[in-house]
């Protein structure tokens, strides 16, 4: 009845019943307070039912930012096994734990931090900016979050009921095979990220056609922001490899449950099929992240030049190089792998090839600050922080791409080093740059700028503190993953320094809720009264802050790049109600958060083996789309009267 | 309403485009698989190849009658666009039918190679036949369950606008499906016998 499901799935080991707990507890924290505060009714109404682009951001962020705390714990207890385990296996948590806590930092980070805060803050601003009024599909955008949301709930059930993979993030077979890994850790890492991975994948169809049908009258592609640009980069990878991904999991799964041999050491099967497969998928999938990020510095550095971005046209060329390029170079992640000389030749060059357009985009935000009125705002720094660190790991990655020193680094801390600087400087100060950035215009008022200051330089401090002595610890002959060292080796003060890092890296965390606590707390002083706060040049800031739900009352015209910049010149008046015709806006659905629901349960059944919960749940979603579907009344017309009635409070 | 029938494609509509560029990651789903089969087709472990297992004439039939109804669901756009709702539906029903005994002659290989003894845990080759046509066979079956829900609405509604595109994007993912077909057919049928 069900499956492989019983008592013994619960805890038992101190460690893991203190995160069962805190998963438990927060939980149960959030349904008293939202209880007490007799909020469900519009927590229902006005957020999980929402089809509103900026209200799926917000829900993105907010799921970003806790599982950024989650993948943090994870990162924490590594450092402290890491400092404790020379010449002692079990220090901190048993081999056993320590390879799931690994393998789940690597998967949390990447799918639901990552991959949730670049959702997030695409959907937050790329219509406005686009001067739409929606994306292309907002029904389809509220089904691709409750799916990543849904597999987020997935790998936290794994702490409370069963295990998680202990293989690493990527779930090399046949170490990932039924022969090797029988409990449900591996089949919990599959259905979770093959669930956010069909949302994310769907939500790239949805940015494409947005960006490319959306875009407001007269705004030709080549008049398009630079961020709708990376964007359009990375949802054209997102298009083409996330499938790889879909097909390379469906194939270890089948594997696991039907005794298929795709990826088994007997029966012919091939497990660096599954490693050419999956890297195929993931290396594209580390320039779908990258990718916004510059966008992001783009539109930052232009902003606070008080000058046009350098080199737009190139800035486009270098994007949809990288573009195509990423797809190229995904075997240099197993060089190792024996292809020959040739093989690894190319894939070598290939990779060194795409340091030159990345080289062409630092160049140009330097020019463009170069002779520019340029002000300190604290994105500024995550800039300045994520130039220094960016060109730091683009460098050590250069160094990976050559072969020969790729079979002495490969597994090394150097490469987790690198990747990390990659990530962490590259990804994650991109993506704080924006949130800050952007954060008027969805809010309604600015976050403090002190406190964003000292977050960035502690994030910066604190990275270089964590990560600097992993290069070293690299070169050394440190590999990842290790649970335990021999004491002789003398690696143990540079793990102590990494662990500071750490702890550094969670101060500059705290600094940052404090940031966020403390600016709604005295959000008074920081009312965002125009709509324009740091005087920007995209069309974003020429509606009200925070945007009203149909974004634009009259779509802008566009005539030029930095379209409202180009309006507050006086070369144009702002839009007139005159011109003002009424427009349809989705109506709000719940069927977005029941298929996540759904799929969440359709998930813990494959998992488990429990079939009949599995039939049923697929029934139901079946029957979610068909209702769906029936529904010939989605829209509401919005007419001048409701947004003068609107306007008036 | 004649004159409202006359374009039948879509121009410069969202839905359209976002389905074929859907179409396209689909096509890199089976991409991938395909290339998984390429690499595996010679791993048969000590089993039958597929020059032994495969009986080229049964799987023309199969083909003949995918291709067909590849037609029909053109017959079906055709009924659309003179806006006749006889023809239109009963084109649809037929290319349901089509595309039913389609499956049923694949499940019958498929269940005529696991009484043989040859199931998917025979070889990894055998491993990535089942799947990559069996990926194909559900995407006929979800094909079929969108066939009907279709016409019923057809049936309920007419030929209305909504109706009118989402027959289109039907149309589109069965000729897509046709294409595949064709690549499983040249490949891993043809393939296996040259």
């Amino acid at each position: 009845m069900l499956g492989r499901l019983g008592w013994d799935a619960l805890p038992y080991d101190p460690v893991v019943i203190g995160g069962a707990l805190s998963v438990v507890g927060g939980l149960v924290g959030i349904i008293v307070l939202i209880t007490v505060l007799k909020r469900w009714k519009w927590l229902y109404k006005e957020w999980l039912t929402s089809l509103d682009h900026k209200k799926i951001g917000v829900m993105y962020i907010v799921v970003a930012l806790v599982m950024l705390i989650r993948g943090l714990g994870d990162a924490l207890l590594m450092r402290l096994q890491q400092i404790i385990g020379s010449n002692e296996a079990n220090a901190v948590l048993t081999s056993e734990h320590f390879q799931q806590i690994f393998t789940a930092h690597g998967t949390i980070m990447i799918f639901f931090v990552a991959m949730g805060a670049m959702f997030g803050i695409i959907n937050l601003i790329l219509p406005q900016m686009l001067g739409a009024r929606d994306v292309a599909f907002p029904f389809l955008n509220s089904v691709s979050f409750w799916l990543f949301f849904s597999g987020m709930a997935l790998v936290n059930t794994s702490l409370i009921i069963g295990e998680f993979a202990a293989t690493g993030w990527m779930a090399y077979p046949p170490l990932s095979g039924l022969e090797y890994s029988p409990g449900v850790g591996v089949d919990y890492w599959i259905w979770s990220i093959q669930i956010a991975g069909i949302g994310s994948l769907l939500s790239g169809i949805n940015f494409i056609v947005t960006i490319l049908k959306e875009r407001a009258p007269g705004m030709s592609l080549m008049k398009m922001p630079i961020f709708a640009w990376s964007v359009l980069g990375a949802m054209i990878l997102v298009a083409f490899s996330f499938p790889i991904l879909t097909g390379t999991l469906a194939m270890l799964s089948l594997d696991r449950l039907m005794g298929m041999h795709f990826f088994t050491s007997d029966m012919g099967g091939n497990p660096m099929m599954y490693i050419n497969l999956i890297w195929a998928w993931g290396h594209p999938e580390v320039y779908i992240l990258i990718l916004p990020a510059f966008g992001i510095f783009s539109e930052i550095v232009a902003t606070f030049s008080g000058k046009k971005l350098f080199g737009y046209k190139s800035m486009v060329v270098a994007i949809m190089a990288i573009t195509f390029l990423s797809y190229v170079v995904w075997l240099h992640h197993f060089f190792t792998m024996g292809g020959g000389a040739n093989v690894n030749a190319f894939f070598g060059i290939m990779t060194m090839v795409i340091a030159i357009p990345t080289g062409v985009k630092v160049f140009n935000w330097l020019f463009t600050m170069y002779r520019g009125r340029v002000r300190f705002t604290s994105p500024m720094y995550w800039f300045m922080g994520f130039v220094v660190t960016f060109t730091i790991g683009g460098m050590t990655g250069v160094l990976h791409a050559i072969p020969a020193v790729d079979f002495q680094l490969h597994n090394s801390l150097f490469l987790v080093a690198h990747f990390h600087n990659m990530i962490i400087g590259g990804v994650l100060f991109g993506y704080f740059a924006g949130l800050t950035y952007w954060f008027p215009k969805i809010f309604g008022f600015k976050l403090h700028e002190g406190l964003g200051k000292l977050a960035a330089w502690t994030w910066i401090i604190g990275f270089v503190t964590a990560f600097v002595p992993l290069y070293v610890l690299g070169l050394m002959g440190a590999t990842r993953r290790l649970d335990h060292y021999d004491a002789s080796l003398g690696w143990q003060g540079l793990f102590i320094v990494a662990g500071i890092g750490a702890v550094i890296i969670v101060i500059a965390v705290g600094i940052q809720l404090l940031q966020i606590g403390y600016s709604i707390w005295t959000r008074k002083q920081r009312i965002d009264h125009n709509g324009d706060p740091w005087d920007g040049r995209t069309l974003e800031w020429s509606t009200t802050s925070p945007s009203p739900s149909y974004n634009f009352a009259v779509l802008p015209q566009v005539k030029s790049i930095d379209a409202f910049w180009y309006q507050k010149q006086g070369n144009e008046n702002k839009n007139e109600m005159e011109t003002f015709q009424p427009f349809h806006l989705p109506k709000n659905s719940g069927i977005g958060l029941f298929i996540g629901i759904l799929s969440t349960i359709a998930g813990f059944g494959i998992i488990w083996h429990i079939w009949w919960l599995v039939i049923i749940a697929a029934v139901l979603i079946i029957y979610s789309i068909v209702h769906r579907a029936n529904d010939r009344d989605t829209e509401m017309l919005v007419t001048k009267k409701d947004i003068l009635s609107e306007a008036m409070g | 309403m004649s004159q409202a029938n006359t374009s039948i494609a879509p121009h410069n509509d969202k839905s359209s485009l976002g389905f074929w560029i859907y179409l396209m990651t689909d096509c890199v789903l089976f991409a991938s698989l395909f290339a998984t089969f390429a690499v595996l087709r010679n791993a048969t472990a000590g089993g039958p190849t597929g020059a032994e297992l495969f009986d080229l004439n049964y799987i023309l039939i199969e083909t003949l009658i995918l291709l067909a109804s590849s037609f029909t669901v053109g017959m079906a756009l055709l009924g659309f666009r003179v806006g006749s709702k006889r023809i239109a539906l009963s084109m649809l029903v037929l290319t349901g039918l089509l595309g039913g005994t389609f499956l049923a002659l694949e499940i019958n290989e498929f269940q005529h190679l696991i009484h043989e003894g040859f199931t998917w845990q025979t070889s990894a080759f055998l491993s990535s036949f089942f799947t990559l046509v069996g990926t194909h066979g559900l995407h006929i079956a979800i094909g079929v369950l969108w066939l009907v829900y279709l016409a019923a609405a057809i049936y309920r509604h007419g030929l209305d606008s909504i109706n009118k595109k989402r027959i289109v994007l039907f149309a589109l993912f069965w000729h897509f499906l046709d294409l595949i077909w064709i690549f499983i057919f040249s490949i891993v049928y043809l393939g296996a016998k040259f």
